[in-house]
């Protein structure tokens, strides 16, 4: 069995625009999809937005810069994750197409083991 | 595959099984069932050189089967997938690159050469070695299982591998390098793997395409060469000595494929195929009905090289002032920049035209850019005719 991250990445300006409606189906599909795969899920969260976000970065003479926003601005930014196991990637991504992005989609990546 | 759970351990296997075959089978004779034969040994190898890095104390990688203890002579289970399925589905999985998948199963299962799997993509050799070690880190790292897909999956999973079987097709009914025109291994290679996805994907009318389009082409495979070597065009060859029976057959194929359902690329293919081998002569063959037909599958599939003969075929169907201008078109597109095809159809059209200092400027290219001895023999014979 392997670790995967299921990273979210959704249209920001779309949530914004979303309505109650939609966000409650968004929370019932993810609950929906906890109760699914609880036996595969290691973890997740939602994120608050990237206007909340805090990026630190080292300049060129080794000094803290910290800036406002998020590392990368991108037209879809990470929203949230899951952490999940799976025996390998078609599995990973049998349970990360549960996993509902209506403003976006998601990344699957391995998660690295070191010995 | 699935012994070893990984592709380095399980390519050099397969890299040796084939050495081992050359040098076995001129004692025993060749096995019926030679692709078990490799699968069996490659397997056996494998878990020899598993146990060998695990004595060294090197990572372990999976081991899913117990070791089979016989090497079965005749291996012929209808009905069971063959390893090289399991392993081509691997390899065409839709995690890596389209372009990935089709160079990876080229290498590891067709023991072709990174070069001439870089040819067959047109692109250099050290971007294909780049292609080959990211994607095969990618299998590694993701881990992408080395199984057949689910049910559902598995439509979707056989375009990709319907695209690989064609490119090995392609690449062994002209060898891209070296001194025989055709590779004959990788021709019966393709053909294995295409009865093998029809057997496994009846319903499928691509697979049915795709086994019609190489049973049409290769019947013509005895006559492609004159008793002296050189190549001779589809207008030359005598088309009483094509293979009746795989023309049958192929016809057949696609003519309950194309009653099913909107044809797709290989169906398109086909029947292309199907009336140049109809056809009782090159005079009659309908080029009418073959531009129609390229028209189609550039409209499905716009790809350069579908572009060219295209152009080849207006050229034929509307003279060779048409075809020139329909090529001409093509020659600012960056990925036929060195494809040989493209200088030497353009040679022919002016060849045609009686403007004979531009066709030897075109045959020049052409033989410039072609690494088949006997095709360049052909372009270079070309070329004399005209100085005359």
């Amino acid at each position: 069995m392997s670790e995967y991250l299921v990273l979210i990445y959704e249209s920001e300006a779309a949530w914004e625009k979303a309505d109650e409606e939609t966000s409650n189906r968004v929370m019932t599909g993810h609950n929906e999809f906890g109760a699914h795969n609880g036996a595969a899920l290691r973890g997740g969260n939602a994120l608050q937005p990237t206007m909340s976000a805090t990026s630190l970065r080292r300049d060129s003479s080794g000094k803290l810069v910290v800036t406002d926003g998020a590392f990368a601005e991108t037209k879809e930014a990470l929203g949230g994750y899951y952490v999940i196991e799976a025996a390998d990637l078609d599995e990973a991504i049998a349970i990360a197409s549960q996993v509902p992005a209506e403003f976006g989609g998601v990344e699957v990546r391995p998660i690295r083991v070191f010995h | 595959m699935r012994v070893t759970g990984d592709i380095d351990v399980a390519e050099e296997c397969v890299q040796d099984a084939f050495s081992r075959a050359l040098t076995v089978w001129p004692k025993t004779g060749i096995p019926r069932n030679t692709g078990a034969w490799l699968t069996t040994v490659a397997r056996r190898r494998a878990i020899d050189v598993l146990r060998r890095e695990s004595a060294q104390g090197r990572a372990l990688v999976r081991l899913v089967e117990p070791e089979d203890s016989a090497i079965p002579n005749d291996v012929d289970l209808p009905g069971v997938p063959d390893d090289r399925l399991r392993l081509i589905f691997t390899c065409c999985h839709p995690a890596l690159a389209m372009e990935s998948q089709v160079a990876l199963t080229l290498k590891l299962l067709c023991g072709l050469s990174t070069a001439e799997v870089a040819r067959s993509f047109l692109v250099s050799e050290s971007t294909m070695a780049a292609r080959i070690t990211r994607a095969k880190k990618k299998i590694k790292t993701s881990h992408i299982p080395f199984r057949l897909p689910e049910t559902e999956d598995l439509p979707a999973r056989v375009d990709a591998v319907l695209l690989v079987v064609h490119l090995v097709f392609t690449t062994g009914h002209t060898a891209p390098l070296g001194s025989d025109l055709m590779r004959r291994d990788l021709v019966d290679r393709s053909l294995d793997l295409a009865r093998m996805l029809r057997a496994l994907l009846p319903d499928n009318s691509e697979v049915a395409g795709l086994l019609a389009l190489i049973l049409l082409t290769d019947a013509r495979h005895e006559t492609r060469l004159g008793d002296d070597g050189t190549l001779l065009l589809l207008s030359e060859q005598d088309r009483s000595r094509w293979d009746r029976r795989a023309i049958d057959e192929g016809s057949g194929l696609i003519r309950d494929a194309l009653a099913h359902r909107a044809a797709g690329p290989f169906v398109l293919m086909a029947a292309i195929a199907a009336l140049h081998a109809e056809a009782p002569s090159w005079e009659s063959t309908d080029w009418r009905e073959i531009v129609e037909l390229y028209d189609r599958l550039f409209a499905i599939w716009p790809s350069p090289v579908v572009a060219l003969n295209r152009a080849v075929a207006i050229g034929l169907a509307d003279g060779p002032e048409a075809g020139l201008s329909a090529l001409t078109e093509l020659t600012t597109d960056r990925q036929l920049l060195n494809y040989g095809y493209l200088a030497s159809a353009r040679a022919d059209f002016l060849r045609r035209l009686g403007r004979h200092d531009e066709a030897r400027a075109a045959y020049q290219e052409a033989i410039g850019s072609c690494e088949n001895e006997i095709e360049r023999a052909f372009l270079l014979s070309r070329l004399s005719a005209l100085s005359d």
